[in-house]
């Protein structure tokens, strides 16, 4: 935390930071509610689980999530950081549209993209049966990839996550190039070397916030692995909880694999802790791209466009295909703008909030009002908590919340005021909050590390107050990690399930739980509609993400 | 406080108290309501929650809760709106009972409709339709025509059988049931023989059961029953018509005991502020009408005795139901799962 944040020398009491304190303190409680509510449940028992988790449930869990984090981590820093120093260095067939195509797959959730995959790689899906039909090949003939097993889960979630990496990474590369870069090149570093050992290097952190993104929304995902039955962890908690009617035993398990994440988050921090960058400052410019020789340009071209088509362009246009297929049977039902409406209406709240509440934290530490980062970790848990695991521990706090709001206002005054909080919207913002506050968190923290502290020094030095400095100074040099956090928030609060399941109040649906409610019923296809809709919707932030991301010229 | 913060909270925290007054349940509201929370998909429940409005003019509010229900209504306490809770499988709707977050009701009519074996001895459950854990077998492959649950552990079927998680509710309360029957290491020794027979992970839904089926993955596999009248009335579209067409199905027995069948139930909540609206609504629910919706449009075995099957599901032959006490199933759950795990059944 250190570097980029270093308080300002002078520690002396601020004007307003005091107040500042107090809201980055009831932003990380918030955080803290349902852990401590989920902390409260796991001590209510379930001592019978251990012995029968430990001998057949664990062991196996503990492998398969090692190993779906492990390849998913290596399939999306690969990808995403191959892909990212193509486009950000190179000059070849296709660069400009890769710029913005390597963002596409981040619009398809993970569920989805496992109910695509499952159903068009089946000897019955569109291109199965033409390659059978056309040969005059029984089912059984044609050997087709399995898309559940671990390989398969691995690949899939790697395909819409790796741009998470490429995200970070691009930026990265982009800001480094041109001052570091040349030089090494100048010294007579070859390409390979000046990546291995410079860029690389150089951009480890950003590829690490990129892996770590990419890797909380693996161990957290339960639509996929269990769709494509692969016995995550996440999974097990699930079903312990389910069929053995145990929440304190889920809790437990929960509150172990949360440890375990945190421990991973520190060690990463840990790691390069040495590590310190100089400031860029303004003079970073775009880099000089170089040309690749024809042959590179065409290996270039194919590992750019292999993600963008197996990520989204392929499962996007099957998804397209069933949803024509089955307006055509259907029709389009009569509520699925209204579920958009609502999708996109809490979407735009939770990100809002979020923002908000993770600048305000972050600003905390920058203006010296926090004296440590540990703050802005404990606000960034929630990213970690899988989704219904975060709202069962919502559930407690905000519905005795409600109960005793209530009990007040009808002794008060005759009224009942019944569910103020869980019976309405407001819990599902809350969890959204809690849940991706994170992203601004992360997204604010690397933008000050452009804003160097000497900026502030000066501003204070010609008088101005720390309020005036982040209003005049930080928020216009942080709008675009600002607007990159709210795009990301965005789609990831668009398509949140499990969260929303639980907490969503009385006859009240969005896309995802529209999907999911058909899904459940075993008919995927029915859901095509709102899934694709749920992509084209997500399209939009990820579109202006990729404008955003793009270096000005000049 | 930085000014631009706050301003930015401030418009957040408007927002959301906007969005909170738009959503909050209208507490002086004069119309009549009966609140639902259901683990049942939605689509399957509306038609009958229609007529009953359409009868009674009683608005129906409802929300599926996949998970977590019992937790849910538990928290919301006094204050909670729910007045129904429905799910299927008749563990989910025990442990809702077990979890005292129901209440009796005593009603003659829901006691003259529902058989005593299909209802909560003091009114804390009734049971609304039922459906059978059959086979589904491929037409042009297998011949078998009586089929027992103890030989799908038969090594003739290796890599043939295809099905759901084994820790989902409805292959829970198979194993339970088999439990019931056969102890708990015959009942593990038979998993282990399924698990060896499996064509494919044990995962997806059911009706993937029947397309895996016609894409020649497996020839046998186990699945509800009312997915053959789903896909076979063409009501999920012609794909699926396929898929059900390329399937026998026959209702598979017990060796000393008949076809397992699970029920989708209801409970009055304990503080459903409606109740008179609630037990209305679970009387009109095993009313003839009703539970001719249930086997028409959802191809459920209906549980008020008279109302035919749809001719789709009649078309089994006559189903010989289990002889053991569903109460018993939902007690062995806890085994069945952990035998579950024990021999990895979805590894």
């Amino acid at each position: 935390m250190s570097l980029v944040l270093s308080p300002s020398p002078h520690r002396a009491p601020l004007t307003g930071s005091r107040l500042v304190r107090a809201a980055a303190g009831a932003v990380v409680l918030l955080v803290l509610l349902p852990l401590a509510a989920l902390g409260w449940t796991a001590l209510q028992g379930a001592p019978d689980l251990w012995p029968h988790l430990i001998a057949n449930v664990i062991p196996h869990a503990l492998y398969e999530t090692t190993v779906l984090v492990l390849g998913v981590g290596l399939f999306v820093a690969i990808i995403g950081t191959g892909t990212a120093w193509l486009v950000a260095v190179c000059r070849f067939p296709g660069r400009g549209v890769f710029e913005w195509a390597l963002l596409l797959p981040l619009a398809i959730p993970t569920y989805i993209q496992a109910f695509i995959y499952v159903d068009a790689v089946h000897p019955l899906g569109p291109i199965p049966t033409l390659i059978r039909t056309s040969f005059g090949l029984r089912p059984r003939d044609l050997w087709l990839p399995e898309v559940r097993t671990l390989p398969g889960c691995i690949i899939l979630l790697g395909l819409v996550l790796y741009p998470y990496v490429y995200l970070s990474a691009r930026a990265a590369f982009l800001v480094q190039t041109a001052s570091v870069l040349d030089a090494a090149r100048t010294l007579g570093a070859g390409a390979g070397e000046a990546f291995f050992r410079i860029a690389l290097p150089l951009a480890r952190p950003a590829i690490a916030v990129g892996v770590t993104l990419a890797l909380m929304e693996t161990v957290n995902d339960i639509g996929a692995s269990e769709f494509l039955g692969v016995q995550t962890l996440t999974l097990s908690i699930y079903s312990t909880w389910l069929n053995r009617s145990s929440l304190p035993g889920a809790a437990q398990i929960a509150l172990c694999m949360l440890a375990l994440m945190f421990a991973l988050v520190l060690l990463e921090r840990w790691g390069r802790r040495h590590q310190r960058t100089g400031s860029i400052g303004d003079r970073a410019r775009p880099p000089a791209r170089r040309t690749l020789s024809a042959g590179a340009s065409v290996l270039a071209f194919l590992a750019c466009l292999l993600p963008v088509l197996l990520g989204f362009v392929l499962p996007a246009g099957h998804l397209a295909l069933a949803a024509w297929k089955r307006v055509a049977f259907h029709g389009v039902s009569p509520t699925i703008l209204h579920e958009a409406a609502n999708t996109a209406l809490f979407a735009a709240l939770g990100t809002a909030l979020a923002l908000a509440l993770g600048f305000a934290v972050v600003v905390a530490l920058r203006t010296g009002a926090l004296r440590s980062g540990l703050a802005l970790r404990l606000a960034s848990l929630g990213y970690a908590v899988p989704g219904t695991v975060l709202a069962v521990g919502l559930l407690v706090p905000l519905a005795g919340f409600d109960n005793l709001v209530s009990h007040l206002s009808e002794r008060l005054t005759g009224l009942s005021t019944g569910l103020l909080l869980s019976g309405s919207g407001a819990a599902l913002i809350i969890a959204y909050v809690i849940r991706f506050l994170a992203i601004p968190i992360g997204g604010v923290e690397a933008g000050y590390g452009k804003v160097g502290v000497t900026l502030d020094m000066a501003a204070r030095s010609l008088g101005e107050k720390p309020g005036g400095v982040v209003r005049l100074i930080h928020l216009p040099m942080l709008r675009p990690a600002l607007a990159t956090a709210a795009l990301l928030v965005f789609v990831d609060c668009m398509k949140e399930l499990p969260a929303t399941l639980m907490l969503r109040p009385l006859n009240f649906e969005t896309l995802a739980s529209h999907v999911y409610s058909e899904a459940a019923r075993g008919t995927y296809e029915d859901g095509a509609l709102a899934a694709l809709l749920i992509v084209l919707v997500g399209l939009v932030p990820v579109i202006l993400l990729a404008r955003l991301s793009r270096p000005r010229q000049g | 406080m930085p000014a631009r913060s706050s301003l930015l909270s401030r418009y957040a925290l408007s927002g959301f108290i906007a969005a909170t007054l738009a959503l909050a349940p209208l507490a002086a509201s004069a119309e009549e309501v009966v609140n639902i929370y259901t683990t049942r998909e939605p689509g399957l429940a509306k038609p009958l929650f229609d007529a009953f409005s359409e009868k009674t003019g009683i608005k129906v509010n409802s929300v599926f809760v996949k998970e977590g229900l019992a937790e849910r209504v538990k928290a919301e306490g006094d204050a909670s709106p729910a007045d129904v809770l429905m799910t299927v499988d008749v563990g989910a709707l025990l442990d809702l009972v077990d979890q005292g977050v129901t209440q009796k009701v005593s009603s003659d009519t829901l006691e003259k409709a529902i058989p005593a074996n299909l209802r909560g001895k003091e009114g804390e459950w009734f049971a609304l339709s039922a459906r059978a854990r059959v086979a589904y077998t491929a037409k042009d492959r297998v011949k078998d025509t009586a089929i027992t649950y103890e030989s799908f552990a038969d090594p003739k079927w290796k890599g043939e059988v295809c099905i759901r998680s084994g820790k989902h509710p409805y292959n829970t309360a198979l194993i339970a049931a088999y439990i019931v029957h056969h102890g708990e290491a015959k009942a593990e020794e038979w998993l282990k023989g399924v698990k060896a027979n499996l064509a494919r992970k044990a995962a997806g839904g059911d009706r993937e059961v029947a397309r895996d089926i016609l894409g020649d993955i497996c020839d046998i596999g186990l699945a509800n029953s009312y997915y053959v009248g789903l896909m076979r009335s063409g009501k999920g579209g012609p794909e699926q018509e396929a898929w059900g067409k390329a399937i026998n199905v026959v209702l598979p027995t017990f060796e000393n005991g008949g076809t397992h069948v699970n029920i989708s139930g209801a409970s009055v909540a304990k503080n459903a502020p409606n109740k008179g609206n609630a037990v209305k609504l679970l009387e009109y629910l095993v009313s003839p009408e009703a539970q001719e919706i249930y086997a028409k449009a959802n191809f459920e075995y209906p549980v008020v005795p008279g109302v035919p099957a749809d001719p789709i599901i009649a078309a089994f032959g006559p189903l010989k139901v289990d002889n053991i006490d569903l109460v018993q199933v939902a007690k062995a759950r806890k085994a069945a799962t952990d035998l579950a795990d024990k021999v990895g059944f979805d590894n």
